[in-house]
């Protein structure tokens, strides 16, 4: 008993402290969310306030529980966890019913479960300790390989129960593997992906490959400094152009403005990697492996887009990217939540004041959609509060990572931060239209025992680590 | 190593700022959230004032409210239902019905009209069977009735508000009723009263949750003020019965007072045509017919005074000086203007008040030349300037300012049209001679001529005719309190007067006259391009201390004396005593109709 009590306080006083604010405002939301004139009473188990409460209590058992177990027991266990996880999830795919479309709660009697929630738990553990080994090395593909397959498979069984949602956060882990070593070009290239996904929406494919041709150009002159030879490049392009431009007003051919431009980049390219070859001219290769693939998965967007993806998934992208309005389909959901949160006004209507989630307009108030009653009944100042004690505690949570002497341990506190990260981008992201639709709670927030205990449990083990932090195991 | 760990804080930053910008914008920057949130979560519920009353001067009700049904539709709030049997109801066709409701599914939210102003009967039936039709409600609202089915025109009408004049007024808001026409116009603003607001809490489902915080928002209709109004309801429709089958207009004056006793434009209709179901296509039939049933001549129609005007001719020349009661001037049976003749029926040396008695046009020829060549004033146009000027103070040609919408100005142009016309210095008195005796390019409503006529009653001055006398808890406007006089010295009335009494005693409306009652009036023919002329007469009585001033004006029917100067006596007679002695008389009236006239070739 003293040992443990000697172990909680040495716990991190910053994180927890936040830890119960967030759980303590989250509830308060739902109770918001959830109240009316019948239902008022803050004790009534049969309302959703009720259970959360409830819920509430058994992770704070949780969390004692974490305490009296020996740090070093998770690393130990770490992959008869994922065995169990992926088991779980089998398990899941095999008897789950359908509920709003997805495959994913486990029913006993009363009580349902989305292990999901705990894979994630899971999946840190197996990721940290593999990616933790002393022969772990970046420069070997195959581990590599190997760590990103400990993730693939938790993501596919996920994507197979249809909660693309709960998959997506799985993308969190680019985080650590960045921080571990991966080479940076991954990180940026995962951002250029992003980035071409979205602008080849708003504007045409010449514009962008010229835009990245450019890009590409003057990345290169500041790179190596060899302005003759980039100049030299510019006006091959613009000679191969105009070539193609005579060829094409001689003949009348009418060739297409975009062959023009994707021809004349590719041949300037080839023309320049013929000149070099068997030289060492590593800036050039990576930067024109990366221009030709931009170039291959810009036009891949587009035939996906509009050959491949159906057209209800066609009007959902274009609602979230704003290209569409449809405020009453598709893009209902958002409009209203956007109302609720816009209607709060700098301080808000006050404490059970908000009209629109309690008068149900907007969508999953008490799970997906919460802060949006945070946004209505306390205004920008409650919105931005919320925002910075989540970006708070992530942020502290990096660097409670940076001090660990283990790398178990460091690993694990950069794929907590990241996975919070997500899950708070993305769902406030979608309550004021700057992320897609994908249903995640908003960690803490969201009502629901599983979400609450899956965090609970990954944050206070962090803790736990971290309290340990000087032993070596 | 550390660079790393500042670029993922760098994201982990930079995306938290994009967050927080955003909730800036959408929270406080951007207010349009607000209103959309108001408009989800609360309705608000008008409450319609019932319109107040009008009434007579004696308290007769004219106008009061009976109750009307709107069916309303919210597209979101239904469910299929038995569309055979709701048409049936509302006496529409299958085609009909659907495409108002493809209209109203325009707004899914919003509650759209689908028939208005529903009789009690219909509305009975509806109810029954309510419950079958989710997504309907009916909205109780109140409709004008006439009991007495009497002045149409002065009444007005109510009517749905257009686009501009919700733009001009931010009480109304589109489908509110208003007055168009009449004193339902001029006194909208009274009669309205005050919408009052009920704000109801409604949830996404459109069930109504309660009141806004208890009522304290909600807002209580105040009805509409009850308007007492001048008009004499039982003179006015026995004028009307009077004007049967015939063209024009009459109108009485209380001369001490500027009271509207009686306002008819004949052919006139009646007024519940334009309430309910019907009312757009009786709108129509009215409208396209060719008597202008809908055209309120009292107010709107210009007609040359013809020869009612020499009395107050006779005023301007005496106050001028120019000549005096004892001026004779000799008629060869008409005055010789140069180009042409002036005729007239008296021949011989006239005297003034032989002159008014048989409406001598020669004597007022001379009259009106003597007005054109005052020496007082150097140029024809300064004299003529002059004489217009009396005649705008006897409220002709000005608009009176009456509290009555659309009266016209009437018509008596200003020298400089003259000289543009013929050319400065090149025209005088002959050149416009025929205005001497009331045509020409004269054009005067009724209302302005029988107001002439309380001016003369009251020997010089009239009060600004008015129709309303008392509003509840108003005051009524202090301008029809006000003694406009018109210039004319007191003592130049009396011969006048005494002349237009010898018009009924022994001059050309003998027929006028009543069995012991002093009635002065004076005859009028005004010539017409479109057909036979218009027969006028103008009256007032008794001689002192004069109760009423009339004027009575019937197109295309011939002489004064024939058809005009007997419905003013008529009207004269049973407005004084209550009742009529010449009963052949009125029968004569009442049956005789004048026949439309075609449209003749102008006859000069």
């Amino acid at each position: 008993m003293s040992e443990r009590k000697s172990v909680l306080s040495k716990i991190d006083k910053t994180t927890a402290l936040l830890y119960l604010l967030l759980v303590l405002f989250g509830w308060i939301s739902i109770y918001a969310s959830v109240y009316n004139d019948e239902h008022r009473y803050i004790f009534d188990f049969t309302q959703r306030y009720g259970k959360q409460m409830i819920w509430i209590i058994i992770a704070l058992i949780l969390i004692l529980f974490i305490f009296t177990i020996q740090s070093n027991v998770y690393a130990q266990l770490s992959y008869v966890i994922y065995g169990i996880s992926i088991f779980t999830l089998l398990i899941v795919l095999a008897f789950a019913k359908e509920v709003n479309g997805a495959r994913a709660w486990l029913e006993f009697g009363s009580i349902k479960i989305q292990p999901s929630e705990f894979t994630k738990f899971a999946a840190i553990l197996a990721f940290s300790r593999f990616v933790s080994q002393e022969r772990y090395k970046v420069k070997h593909i195959k581990d590599q390989i190997f760590a990103t397959l400990l993730l693939l498979l938790p993501f596919a069984l996920i994507i197979l129960q249809k909660d693309t949602g709960s998959a997506l956060v799985y993308v969190a882990f680019i985080f650590p593997f960045f921080r571990e070593g991966m080479p940076g070009i991954y990180l940026f290239l995962f951002f250029l992906a992003i980035f071409l996904f979205i602008v080849s929406f708003f504007y045409g494919l010449e514009t962008i490959f010229v835009v990245l041709f450019a890009a590409t150009l003057l990345f290169y002159a500041l790179n190596t400094k060899k302005y003759k030879e980039t100049i030299l490049g510019l006006f091959v392009f613009l000679g191969i152009g105009t070539l193609f431009i005579m060829i094409d007003m001689f003949f009348s051919i009418k060739i297409p403005q975009l062959t023009i431009i994707v021809s004349s980049i590719i041949l300037t390219v080839s023309i320049f990697f013929a000149v070099q070859f068997g030289k060492k001219a590593y800036v050039y290769n990576v930067l024109s492996a990366v221009l030709i693939g931009a170039i291959v998965y810009t036009f891949s967007i587009n035939y996906i887009f509009n050959d491949i993806l159906e057209q209800h998934q066609r009007t959902r992208i274009n609602v979230f990217l704003g290209v569409k309005e449809d405020n009453r389909g598709v893009g209902y959901n958002v409009n209203q939540s956007k109302i609720a949160i816009g209607s709060g006004g700098f301080t808000g209507k006050g404490f059970l004041q908000g009209t629109q989630t309690k008068l149900d307009f907007v969508p999953e108030q008490d799970t997906d959609f919460i802060f949006c009653t945070v946004g209505e009944e306390w205004g920008f100042v409650g919105t931005f509060t919320v925002v910075a004690m989540f970006i708070g505690l992530i942020i502290r949570i990096v660097f409670l990572a940076e001090r660990q002497r283990s790398a178990f341990s460091r690993i694990y506190g950069y794929s907590l931060a990241s996975i919070l990260f997500i899950h708070f981008a993305v769902n406030i992201g979608m309550t004021i239209g700057l992320a897609p639709v994908i249903g995640i709670p908003l960690p803490f927030f969201s009502y629901g025992g599983s979400s609450l205990w899956a965090f609970t449990v990954m944050l206070f083990v962090f803790l736990r680590l971290d309290v340990s932090r000087n032993e070596t195991f | 190593m550390n660079i790393r760990k500042y670029i993922i804080i760098g994201i982990f930053l930079f995306v938290a700022l994009a967050l927080i910008v955003k909730l800036f914008y959408i929270q406080v920057t951007d207010s349009s959230y607000k209103l959309s949130a108001e408009n989800n979560a609360f309705r608000r519920l008008t409450q319609f004032p019932a319109r107040g009353m009008i009434f007579d001067r004696n308290g007769k009700l004219l106008v009061l409210n009976d109750a009307s049904y709107d069916l309303k539709y919210v597209p979101n709030q239904s469910t299929p239902f038995d569309t055979t049997a709701l048409c049936k109801i509302l006496r529409l066709s299958l085609k009909e019905f659907r495409l108002i409701l493809s209209t109203a599914k325009k707004t899914q939210y919003q509650a759209a009209t689908v028939s208005k102003q529903m009789s009690k009967a219909d509305y009975a039936l509806l109810q029954e069977s309510m419950y079958k039709f989710p997504g309907f409600y009916v909205e109780t609202r109140t409709l004008r009735t006439y009991p007495d089915v009497t002045a149409a025109h002065l009444l007005g009408y109510v009517g749905e508000i257009n686009k501009a004049e919700i733009k001009d007024d931010i009480y109304y808001q589109q489908g509110d009723y208003v007055g168009i026409s009449g004193i339902e116009r001029s006194y909208e603003k009274y009669l309205r009263g005050k919408k009052g607001i009920k704000i109801q809490v409604v949830d996404v489902f459109n069930e109504v949750k309660g009141s806004y915080k208890d009522g304290k928002f909600d807002t209580a209709a105040v009805v509409g003020k009850n308007i007492t109004t001048t008009l004499d309801a039982e003179l006015q429709k026995y004028g009307e019965l009077l004007m049967s089958n015939k063209m024009g207009a009459i109108v009485a004056l209380e001369p001490e007072t500027g009271e509207i006793l009686v306002l008819i434009s004949s052919p006139t209709y009646d007024p519940n045509l334009f309430v309910g179901q019907k009312r757009s296509e009786n709108f129509k039939i009215l409208a396209s017919d060719p008597t202008k049933p809908l055209f309120n001549r009292a107010l709107k129609a210009l007609y040359p005074p013809g020869s009612t005007s020499k009395p107050a001719n006779a005023l301007i020349a005496l106050q001028e000086g120019v000549i005096t009661t004892n001026s004779v001037f000799i008629s060869n049976f008409g005055y010789n203007a140069g180009s042409h003749f002036v005729k007239d029926h008296v021949g011989g040396a006239v005297n003034f008040t032989r002159a008014i008695q048989s409406s001598s046009n020669a004597y007022f020829c001379y009259v009106f030349k003597a007005i054109l060549t005052d020496h007082k004033f150097i140029t024809v146009e300064e004299r003529y300037d002059n004489w217009r000027e009396h005649l705008h103070k006897f409220g002709l040609g000005v608009k009176l300012g009456t509290d009555l919408s659309f009266e016209k100005k009437g018509l008596v142009y200003p020298s400089s049209y003259f000289d543009r016309a013929y050319g400065f210095g090149k025209w005088n008195y002959n050149t416009i001679i025929s205005m001497s005796i009331g045509q020409g390019e004269l054009g005067f409503t009724p209302l302005q001529i029988a107001n002439m006529t309380a001016a003369l009653a009251n020997r010089g001055y009239y009060i600004t005719p008015h129709i309303v006398k008392a509003i509840t808890d108003e005051q009524i406007d202090p301008k029809f309190t006000q003694k406009h006089y018109v210039g004319i010295d007191a003592h130049y009335f009396p011969p006048v007067i005494d002349a237009m009494q010898l018009v009924i005693e022994a001059g050309t409306a003998t027929i006028a006259r009543v069995e012991g009652m002093a009635i002065c009036g004076k005859t009028g023919t005004a010539q017409n391009p479109h057909g036979e002329d218009h027969s006028i007469f103008i009256a007032f009585a008794p001689k002192e201390n004069p109760q009423i001033a009339i004027a009575v004006y019937i197109e295309n029917a011939g002489f004064g004396s024939t058809w005009a100067a007997p419905i003013a006596s008529l009207m004269i007679e049973k407005y004084l005593t209550g009742k009529i002695t010449r009963q052949w008389l009125e029968d004569r009236m009442v049956n005789g109709s004048i026949p439309i006239p075609q449209e003749k070739k102008q006859k000069n």
